[in-house]
């Protein structure tokens, strides 16, 4: 009886390969899940921390949108949007956002306004165009604080896109829900594995990603 | 079901006040214990700069572990218990806390530690009289963090055989058709957490009389805050 055991029946279990309650399946709807929720937020969080941290303004509105995001509970609200709107997709996007949105909004802020001031005045005393400050010179330095900030929105919603299946959708979450109610263990142990992999694997893609586009001498005096 | 705003069904054997009581158990006991653990290891990785990027690797991937999967494997050892809950939470802030006190102890000028040694402070009365108090406020902000989202956690308890403190109230609502209790549910978890959130706003103002009140541009704008950040960072 030890959790191992049940990883290895569960991954050996063949049945556990194919049809609509397979691996594959239930991993590719997780990601999918996880893609648009995210997608979602970068929208919403990226233009309006680049832009408040811009200008220095909205900071408060910024920490109120972030406290009052982060005191919403997320396997509440998913409920709850699933008993008004019902069955579908929409509900289980507005509590993932809901969530992914304050990290991505309060560390693209800060990472913004935290830029080194003297090179940004430099480029505004060359005649820079303020967009061209944002993107040129402010973006390339607030990069990996920026990446940070989507990574944790990221890890984030993986574990959560998990209850998802709690109110009959598909994804990881549905090997753990399932498991639970069929006192399955090794099927919950087998989700929960499935779950924390994609949850490691998102961390390594970021990390990836930071390597790739993060500037060698912003990485270097960091 | 006629009655009252807050009546709740008979099945979860307790009041709704019961379970805000329950709730704030699950969710502020994990808080305190990581502290309490988050300090000694914190101290540790000032102490010995090699440790700290080890430390951090490995509490930026306990923090990947969704709660669901963190709980549903610890049954197999504590059962459908509380501590089930309170484990991951206690684990899920020690990652908020401990890159918050080193970043926070860290931040403390070498000048400031310097008079305190002059002025006879010997390391244990420097760290509690010196280090502690200029840290606090990037403590408070990880307790911050490290509270809401505990709050906000405990309610997928629910899923563990009842749990979940205002959590419970979720599935009830969703078997007997009753929205009330869902809102209910949201509702007492997004106050619980906001007031406790502002409760830590008024104790970093109490114990850091020094700073400047109100307006937080009011500080020097030399010197940003990228505390929040990398807090931001390790919420889950």
């Amino acid at each position: 009886m030890n959790v191992l055991h049940f990883i290895n029946a569960f991954f050996g279990d063949s049945a556990h390969w194919h049809g609509y309650d397979g691996i594959p399946t239930r991993l590719r709807e997780h990601i999918q899940y996880s893609l648009t929720a995210l997608a979602i937020a970068a929208a919403i969080g990226l233009p309006v921390g680049l832009l408040t941290g811009h200008t220095g303004r909205g900071g408060n509105t910024v920490a109120f949108i972030a406290t009052a995001g982060r005191a919403l509970p997320s396997f509440g609200l998913l409920v709850l949007m699933f008993v008004l709107l019902g069955l579908g997709l929409t509900p289980v996007m507005i509590p993932l956002v809901v969530l992914a949105v304050p990290p991505i909004l309060v560390t693209t802020y800060e990472a913004v306004r935290s830029v080194d001031p003297s090179p940004v005045d430099a480029a505004r005393g060359m005649g820079m165009a303020e967009p061209r400050i944002l993107f040129q010179v402010e973006l390339p330095v607030a990069l990996p604080l920026i990446l940070s900030g989507l990574r944790s929105a990221a890890i984030q919603i993986v574990s959560t896109a998990t209850i998802a299946a709690y109110v009959s959708l598909g994804g990881l979450g549905r090997y753990i829900v399932d498991g639970l109610y069929q006192r399955n263990y090794e099927k919950v142990v087998g989700g929960a594995t499935l779950v924390a992999v994609l949850a490691l694997v998102t961390l390594g893609f970021f990390w990836a990603v930071a390597r790739f586009t993060v500037s060698a001498g912003v990485r270097r005096s960091n | 079901m006629s009655g009252g705003l807050f009546d709740i069904p008979s099945d979860l054997q307790n009041t709704y006040w019961g379970l805000v009581g329950l709730h704030l158990r699950e969710a502020l006991i994990p808080v305190v214990v990581g502290l309490v653990v988050a300090l000694p290891i914190a101290q540790l990785c000032v102490r010995l700069r090699w440790l700290y990027p080890p430390v951090l690797w490995v509490t930026t991937i306990l923090y990947a572990i969704p709660s669901l999967a963190f709980f549903v494997v610890l049954i197999d050892y504590t059962g459908q218990t509380e501590t089930t809950v309170m484990i991951p939470l206690g684990v899920y802030s020690l990652v908020v806390f401990v890159p918050a006190i080193v970043d926070g102890v860290r931040s403390v000028p070498q000048e400031t530690l310097d008079a305190a040694t002059a002025m006879g402070l010997g390391p244990v009365r420097r760290y509690f009289q010196v280090q502690l108090p200029i840290a606090a406020p990037a403590i408070i902000a990880g307790l911050r963090v490290a509270t809401v989202s505990s709050i906000s956690l405990v309610s997928v308890g629910m899923l563990i055989g009842n749990q979940g403190g205002l959590g419970n109230l979720l599935n009830d609502g969703m078997i007997y058709h009753q929205p009330r209790l869902i809102w209910l549910s949201v509702v007492g978890t997004a106050v619980l957490a906001i007031l406790a959130d502002a409760l830590l706003v008024l104790l970093r103002v109490l114990v850091t009389p020094w700073m400047p009140r109100g307006n937080r541009r009011s500080r020097p704008v030399d010197e940003p805050e990228p505390m929040q950040a990398a807090l931001e960072d390790a919420v889950r």
